[in-house]
């Protein structure tokens, strides 16, 4: 490629020009979206709107967590998040392990079920869902919400961990059995520290589905004590239509954990995004 | 191997999957046979009351019900509209980030936001953007740039209503086809391009031909998984529009909702669902069939 000085720089002028302009649309509503939450109610409205609200409050924020019931909200979704990001990763992870290492019967046709849900809408299964949860006195209870958001991330966790089991070395596995150690030993003690990586990625990824599903929550959930935010903050719109600055409010401070996880793990977001897709 | 350590491994491997397992077939395996029951019968919710078996009669009905080919219609305009859209752009910004020395990590954090924030919230968000009176959509396009006349009540309008959904579905989404379309990009070796630019390949041809068809796989999982997303479209339709006025912004999954837990009329709706994963899996299958052939060097 030959290109001139001169050239190079036009462009790469004109990339980052390119980039910044969409980069701005992007950002833009969520922008709009903090200075929304920062504005009393009576400058929610006003034309022309302003990105820098005159008389910023946090009073929004104030009110959403204090009257309106939101910190219950929010200790309802972390409970769940991370009961539900537990016990996926670590049954996925038992599961991935005898994919991994182990011959039995049933292997290819269970493996192949685990993989065929991936390809099923969630939703669908709600309706059964929902009457199984009845049948077993799940609804309202948040036990209800973390079985079924642990069975509904199992399928991608497992294929994800199975993937990346494969291919750590055997040798240390084989010194423990010779050691007199057993299976159990080497998943904890061996194969689980050894698959940080792997193990962060995937419960990164359950983390953040369970902290937003809404539709299983908003037809589980009837009572209002156990909700979860994103039930929450739907109804709480429904409840004040016009009242935008403080739904956002509401919002943002549901998005803190999913930006403070963002911020520390970055690299694992991408690298779960990626290995699926490149290895498919 | 000798017979008894092959039995042992065997009960070893079964113990660690059944914890998954447990969960896996109660809700997921059992509510996927148990649907499609549902969905032969008019289900009756109420206990004591027997449903009444009807066949097929849930899936004809369907065929007969001007709403469902509505629904079908928003649903697969949709996909058609916000597939190739997150597609493109993702592909657009991706090249332009792979040719950065510096910042790309910051646009590709700004340009994944969308992504990692919840459904809930971006819809609320572009609910209120795309307002009627004073939304930030209609100030640009008749205070700021003078495009309309008038403010244009996007969400009473289904025509306008489904632009504003499908133009959240887009936002929302380019960041994540991003990621994945970057990674493939520097994945592939430099010799490559640079052996084609001494043929005297231009720019554009490098890209049709040499970066497209290595990416192939990339792209196909990209589109499958893209697909199988638009067709499942529910949150932003619910909250945005819940489907209105008169069912004219319906999609299969709010349509399959409201019949089951508005109407309760779950058989309806079990039959919806069902329509809706065939209709899935034979584009799936398709996709995958006829665009994924291996990649030669």
């Amino acid at each position: 490629m030959v290109l001139n000085k001169r050239q190079q720089f036009v462009e790469i002028v004109f990339l980052y020009l390119a980039l910044g302009a969409g980069a701005v649309v992007m950002a833009i509503p969520l922008i709009y979206m903090v200075s929304t939450a920062l504005k009393g109610q009576v400058y929610v409205f006003e034309i022309p709107p302003r990105f820098i609200p005159r008389e910023p409050t946090l009073a929004n924020f104030i009110e959403a967590w204090q009257s309106n019931n939101f910190s219950l909200y929010f200790r309802n979704s972390a409970v769940v998040a991370v009961t539900a990001t537990l016990v996926s990763v670590l049954c996925s992870a038992m599961l991935a392990y005898a994919f991994a290492r182990f011959q039995f019967p049933g292997k290819a046709p269970i493996f192949y079920m685990l993989l065929f849900t991936l390809m099923i809408p969630g939703l669908m299964l709600i309706i059964p869902q929902f009457l199984l949860a009845k049948t077993l006195g799940l609804r309202n209870s948040l036990s209800g919400l973390v079985f079924v958001y642990v069975a509904m991330t199992i399928p991608l966790n497992t294929f994800l961990l199975r993937g990346f089991f494969e291919q750590l070395p055997r040798e240390l596995e084989e010194a423990v059995l010779i050691d007199g150690g057993g299976y159990g030993t080497i998943f904890f003690r061996i194969i689980l520290p050894l698959s940080q990586p792997a193990l962060a990625t995937v419960s990164i990824f359950t983390f953040l589905f369970a902290w937003d599903e809404f539709t299983w929550a908003l037809t589980a959930i009837d009572v209002e004590a156990k909700r979860t935010l994103p039930v929450a903050i739907a109804t709480f719109h429904g409840a004040h239509l016009t009242q935008w600055g403080l739904v956002f409010a509401a919002s943002l401070i549901a998005m803190i954990p999913i930006v403070l996880l963002y911020a520390s793990l970055q690299r694992y977001f991408i690298s779960g995004l990626t290995t699926g897709a490149l290895k498919g | 191997m000798n017979r008894a350590l092959r039995q042992q491994q065997i009960r070893v491997a079964y113990l660690f999957m059944l914890p998954g397992l447990i969960f896996f077939l109660t809700f997921q395996i059992y509510p996927l046979i148990k649907a499609f029951q549902i969905s032969l019968y008019r289900w009756e919710i109420m206990p004591g009351q027997a449903s009444q078996f009807l066949g097929l009669a849930n899936y004809l009905r369907a065929f007969q019900d001007p709403i469902f080919w509505l629904a079908m219609r928003n649903t697969a305009l949709y996909t058609l509209v916000t597939v190739p859209g997150q597609m493109v752009l993702a592909m657009v910004v991706a090249l332009a980030l792979n040719r950065l020395v510096w910042g790309r990590v910051f646009f590709r954090t700004v340009y994944y936001l969308p992504v990692i924030t919840s459904w809930v919230v971006v819809s609320l968000l572009f609910k209120f953007l795309f307002n009627s009176q004073a939304g930030l959509i209609n100030f640009v396009l008749k205070d700021l740039l003078h495009l309309t006349p008038n403010y244009i009540p996007w969400l009473q309008n289904p025509g306008t209503a489904l632009i504003a959904i499908m133009t959240l579905g887009i936002w929302k989404g380019i960041g994540w086809s991003m990621v994945i379309f970057l990674a493939a990009l520097q994945g592939i070796p430099v010799e490559l391009h640079e052996a084609a630019a001494i043929d005297g390949a231009s720019r554009w041809q490098r890209f049709w031909y040499v970066t497209l068809p290595i990416m192939r796989p990339t792209l196909v999982f990209v589109l499958v998984m893209l697909t199988i997303g638009g067709f499942n479209v529910f949150i932003p339709v619910y909250l945005i529009t819940g489907g209105e006025p008169m069912h004219r912004t319906e999609t299969i999954l709010t349509y399959m909702y409201n019949e089951a837990f508005n109407f309760l009329d779950f058989g309806y709706g079990a039959a919806l669902s069902y329509l809706l994963a065939a209709i899935i899996f034979v584009l799936s299958f398709l996709q995958i069939r006829f665009l994924r052939r291996p990649v030669e060097f």
